[in-house]
């Protein structure tokens, strides 16, 4: 245990640096959300960009996600092939056609037609 | 018969068996968290209208502040016990302990705020979801608080017998704690600012 010691300690200064970090990120979340930024996807996109930078120093620093062997890596790369399958869920949702009356356009149209006869 | 590997690696996997057990219950949880995440989208993209400044962003910042202040103390518990310092790491743990209790007596202001005016889940599809998204991550809050009691008060005696799996012990309580962090990263910009 103490020969690593001194790799520890250059840890703990990371640890100490990152923790800023990640403080400084927080207030310039909540300084960014003051700013309109021309529309709200742009303020949704900016602040899930600044969340997403922040997740990543917690994941690879604090989690120690920088230097882990392969098989965590390998449950974690299923995990984030799921993690992405399940945000693309809501996309079925606006090519789901259930209830849409897609044939009410043409069918108008026909009718149109019967009364210019 | 004592549990293998607890300190030393499996030759396949190169890792002790609780490291690997840990990151496959965070993956677990990625998946439970994220499908909330996901019914979110699907709420919010499917409103007509989506609320804003109905929380307090000053309150969930504070909050930020403390669950991050609580990662670099977890990480520091775990840090002091590598470099052999038993009363540091209790200290930083203790410290872990009571941050994640500010941060639950911070979200029962806020819980009691919104009921006291009769806003409770079912008063709109924004704080269903809410209370739904932070009331799971406030339980995943205090079942860490439980695992850190244990190792502050009765768990702390394997330090005396097997110090080398009580370090270990501590790290995986730790990634829990930290991933209890990163979920609270996303939803602050999710449910306070957007």
């Amino acid at each position: 245990m103490h020969s690593d010691a001194a790799e520890i300690k250059k840890s703990i200064r990371t640890y100490m640096m990152v923790g800023a970090a990640l403080l400084v990120f927080t207030v310039i979340t909540v300084a960014v959300n003051q700013v309109h930024l021309g529309s709200v996807a742009m303020n949704v996109t900016v602040a899930l960009i600044i969340a997403s930078m922040k997740g990543s120093m917690v994941a690879a620093i604090f989690m120690h996600l920088s230097h882990e062997k392969r098989w965590i890596y390998g449950a974690l790369l299923l995990t984030v092939a799921f993690f992405v399958v399940l945000m693309a869920v809501p996309l079925l949702t606006v090519s789901d056609t259930i209830g849409t009356p897609i044939h009410a356009a043409p069918s108008a149209a026909a009718e149109g037609a019967h009364e210019a006869h | 018969m004592n549990i293998p590997y607890t300190v030393e690696t499996r030759p396949d996997t190169g890792l002790a068996n609780g490291k690997l057990g840990i990151w496959l219950f965070l993956a677990s949880e990625v998946m439970l968290f994220g499908a909330l995440f996901s019914s979110y989208i699907i709420l919010r993209t499917g409103s007509v209208e989506w609320p804003h400044g109905e929380l307090s962003v000053w309150l969930g910042a504070i909050n930020t502040v403390i669950l991050i202040s609580s990662s670099v103390t977890m990480v520091m518990a775990w840090a002091s016990l590598k470099l052999n310092d038993f009363g540091k790491h209790r200290l930083y743990l203790i410290l872990t302990f009571v941050l994640a209790g500010v941060f639950l007596v911070n979200k029962y202001f806020e819980y009691a705020d919104h009921l006291t005016r009769g806003e409770g889940p079912w008063h709109s599809t924004f704080l269903a979801i809410y209370f739904t998204l932070t009331g799971l991550h406030g339980l995943h809050i205090v079942g860490g608080m439980i695992v850190m009691g244990y190792f502050i008060g009765p768990g702390a005696k394997m330090w005396k017998k097997n110090p080398e799996q009580f370090t270990n012990r501590i790290e995986y309580t730790g990634l829990y704690w930290h991933f209890v962090d990163l979920v609270w990263i996303f939803l602050f910009p999710v449910l306070y600012l957007l």
